[in-house]
């Protein structure tokens, strides 16, 4: 069952079904699909055929290489993407300091950055969390002074994503200490090679390394390597991540990971029978399927209400809350289909592994266990509340 | 709270102090990722202590523990998320033999068992049997006076350091019929055993079991043949039970290190324990521990004093239900709370979670034992 869109978005939608099913590679689908960790070189492989195509940067304008698209199309493409088990878009990069170099950036930042984006060439990561800023982002410390042309950085960055393999950091810093604290902040961008970075790994409970914490002493950062005015970082970074609407809900991939999860039940066996055919987890397959499709008509429209503008508000965090939620429902109810095959830390050492065709084995209570972080990064699930209720309820 | 003994008591400080003083988390790091998976000191240790004679007849030489000093035991060992072979090779499979070996054979096997000296594993699970302790395709054929068996189990916890498996086996009928299941004691070094052991993601051990016409002899049985699934369905209760007073141990010790980071990070220049929303979630955490203590202590009583069998199973099905739900419920919660730092590798609040999740799994989850509940008769 599917909401269907206008026999045009549609049409696209089969356009580019047929392109990626046709292009993916099945080492990448199979890899995005047991939800492993992608390494740079296996996202670059995907990433040059949608460049090829043209497809590299759904959201930028034409005229910086992008598709031009709607968001309707957009969300279409978002969408075949997910079904499809196709590589998310290489993240920083395109939805965050691409867009924030298109409205702020000078002519020669624009043209020293965007193509180096577009091409996979060069990997962003963002400097925004610090140890005691989290949920309280404003309140961040990490300093940068003026000295000449340059900003002398002092301070650490925490839960730094995919630092250890990025090669630019557009980052938050505070450059004044004004009386609010979401003036004096400052977005600059710095080579992650500049002397006096270093980066430290943290390695999360489901064994993996993503994020890291870097620390800065005496950093030093070319003035002509800020975006935007100085003191401007907090209306920047809040007008970027209001742009982000496509990929909060997370509906398609969602829906992915319940049609793995419906080929597991199919494989696994309860009682001699398929784990489909009993009625307890075929009662709680159904309702994820329907609080799936809640989502998604709400996501849907969101999206598409033409009073709502460039940017979604309190909506995002409806988005964002519930389908965080609905990810990590899903992801536990595949870690309750394999039952005791849930267990076993190698991915090859259970035999229903080997039997469970290799479309559906994968790294299902790691993945589960990873998953704990979406309702937290990004704004926990608390703190998007907190806007709901202020924002949308006026309380 | 339940009333105790001096002796439990004791028993219960002398874990609290094994803990304390031998199993810190750093600790508990180093020992979970060498090759076993738990130390051979505090196995003696264990022995010294009595926790390995504990839950055995007196008669056997064993101390004649209850189910409540094997709960005891457990909640304090799920305290300080102790990693080792103490449910399934003491609880789970020495109860076997305890509970259905004939004498000579409890007298060969039991007192290396209670000196630490042997240690069993229990191979009960196969791959299409999911919680079905009675889905058994595994085959025992007679073999002149002994049997041959053949088939596959799969996540036989702690095999890897056991001398003996307890492997149950089909003597007779179809996989799933309740007549027909025998137990058997299987030397891990027969020829045609193959056995390769993983590490499980809340860092325990298990293997993956096969047999190729395994030669075991009949004073190796277990009990009668043709007649063991009600000895396994007693004794998993009794290792659910205790899987449920680990679980408490540990959903207390998660909940506690909530609370304290709760009251020592600030954000928008207050404690996070200031707010009440987050107060109200701690709440609901403590609520959960309690029910879960109190359901998990009222059935290790329960299944001790069970007039019958339908009691003891639903005593059991009960509090792991209750466990099941409460540990996920805490888990979650802990890391949520804690936030980033929750995700960390560093802090033991993610693999408390990782052993409550385990846990809803070992011998039945939730579901299955919902439906365990309530397809056994109250009277």
């Amino acid at each position: 069952m599917e909401i269907r869109l206008s026999d045009s978005l549609e049409a696209f939608r089969g356009e580019v079904s047929a392109f990626i099913e046709e292009n993916l590679p099945d080492d990448i689908r199979r890899r995005v699909e047991r939800q492993e960790f992608l390494d740079r070189d296996t996202h670059l492989r995907w990433h040059r055929t949608l460049l090829e195509k043209g497809w590299a940067a759904p959201s930028w304008p034409r005229d910086h290489g992008g598709t031009g698209w709607s968001l309707a199309e957009q969300y279409v493409f978002e969408q075949a993407l997910a079904a499809h088990d196709a590589p998310r878009m290489i993240a920083f990069g395109f939805d965050m300091v691409g867009p924030m170099l298109i409205r702020f950036g000078t002519e020669t930042q624009k043209r020293r950055f965007l193509s180096k984006i577009l091409c996979g060439e060069e990997w962003w990561c963002q400097g925004f969390s610090e140890p005691n800023s989290g949920s309280d982002l404003a309140s961040l410390q990490c300093r940068a002074e003026r000295d000449g042309d340059e900003y002398v950085l002092n301070g650490s960055k925490m839960w730094t994503t995919s630092a250890h393999f990025s090669d630019w950091m557009f980052g938050l810093f505070r450059t004044e200490h004004a009386e609010r604290k979401q003036l004096g902040i400052t977005v600059l961008m710095l080579d992650m090679k500049s002397p006096g970075l270093t980066i430290q790994p943290i390695i999360t409970f489901d064994g993996g390394h993503e994020v890291n914490q870097c620390f800065f002493d005496e950093v030093r950062v070319p003035v002509a390597q800020r975006i935007g005015d100085e003191g401007a970082g907090w209306s920047i970074a809040k007008y970027v991540l209001g742009l982000e609407r496509l990929g909060i809900a997370e509906v398609a991939r969602s829906k992915a990971m319940l049609a793995r999860l419906n080929r597991i039940a199919h494989t696994e066996r309860s009682n001699g029978l398929p784990l489909a055919r009993d009625p307890s987890f075929a009662q709680r397959l159904a309702g994820l399927e329907i609080d799936l499709l809640a989502l998604e008509a709400t996501e849907q429209s969101f999206l598409f209400d033409p009073a709502l503008g460039e940017a979604l508000g309190a909506e995002a965090s409806i988005l964002k809350i519930r389908g965080s939620e609905l990810q990590q429902s899903v992801s536990e109810l595949t870690v309750d289909a394999l039952g005791y095959y849930a267990l076993p830390r190698e991915p090859d050492a259970g035999s229903n592994r080997e039997q469970v065709p290799p479309r559906s084995a994968g790294l299902v209570a790691e993945t589960y266990f990873n998953l704990r972080k979406i309702s937290i990064y990004g704004g926990s699930n608390e703190i998007q509340k907190n806007i709901v209720a202020k924002a949308v309820l006026g309380l | 709270m339940i009333e105790l003994s001096d002796e439990q008591r004791l028993l219960r400080e002398s874990v609290d102090r094994f803990v304390r003083e031998h199993y810190d988390f750093a600790n508990r790091r180093r020992i979970v990722a060498a090759d076993a998976g738990f130390s051979p000191e505090h196995w003696g240790l264990f022995a010294e202590l009595g926790w390995l004679s504990a839950p055995f007849a007196e008669a056997d030489g064993g101390l004649g523990g209850s189910a409540l000093d094997t709960a005891l035991i457990m909640e304090g060992l799920g305290r300080g998320l102790f990693a080792g072979p103490y449910l399934s090779g003491v609880v789970l499979a020495g109860g076997l033999v305890a509970r259905g070996g004939d004498e000579p054979l409890r007298r060969r096997v039991l007192p290396g068992l209670m000196r630490g000296e042997q240690l069993l594993a229990f191979a009960f699970t196969e791959p299409q049997s999911r919680y079905n302790l009675a889905d058994i395709e595994t085959r025992a054929v007679r073999d002149g006076d002994g049997y041959r068996l053949s088939g596959r189990k799969s996540l036989v916890l702690y095999a890897a350091s056991a001398s003996s498996l307890v492997v149950s086996a089909r003597t007779a009928g179809a996989t799933r019929d309740p007549v027909g299941v025998s137990l058997f004691l299987v030397d891990r070094a027969s020829p045609g055993l193959e056995e390769s052991s993983y590490q499980t993601v809340d860092g325990h051990r298990a293997s993956e079991v096969e047999l190729h016409d395994v030669r075991v002899e009949s004073c190796n049985r277990i009990g009668e043949a043709g007649d063991a699934l009600p000895l396994i369905e007693a004794v998993c209760d009794h290792g659910v039970v205790a899987l449920c007073a680990e679980a408490v141990g540990g959903m207390d010790a998660l909940y506690r290190a909530t609370l304290d980071y709760l009251k020592q990070r600030e954000q928008f220049g207050s404690k996070l324990a200031s707010f009440q929303a987050l107060q109200h979630r701690m709440v609901d955490v403590y609520m959960a521990l309690e029910l879960s203590r109190s359901l998990t202590f009222a059935a290790a009583r329960g299944i001790d004093q069970a007039r019958d069998e339908n009691e003891r199973q639903r005593w059991a099905s009960a509090a792991k239900v209750q466990i099941g739900k409460a540990g996920r419920h805490i888990g979650r919660e802990a890391v949520q709370l804690h936030g980033g730092m929750g995700m960390t590798d560093d802090l033991a609040v993610g693999h408390y979670f990782q052993r409550l999740c385990a846990i809803n799994a070992l011998l039945g989850d939730t579901t299955h034992h919902t439906q365990r509940f309530a397809g056994v008769s109250d009277h």
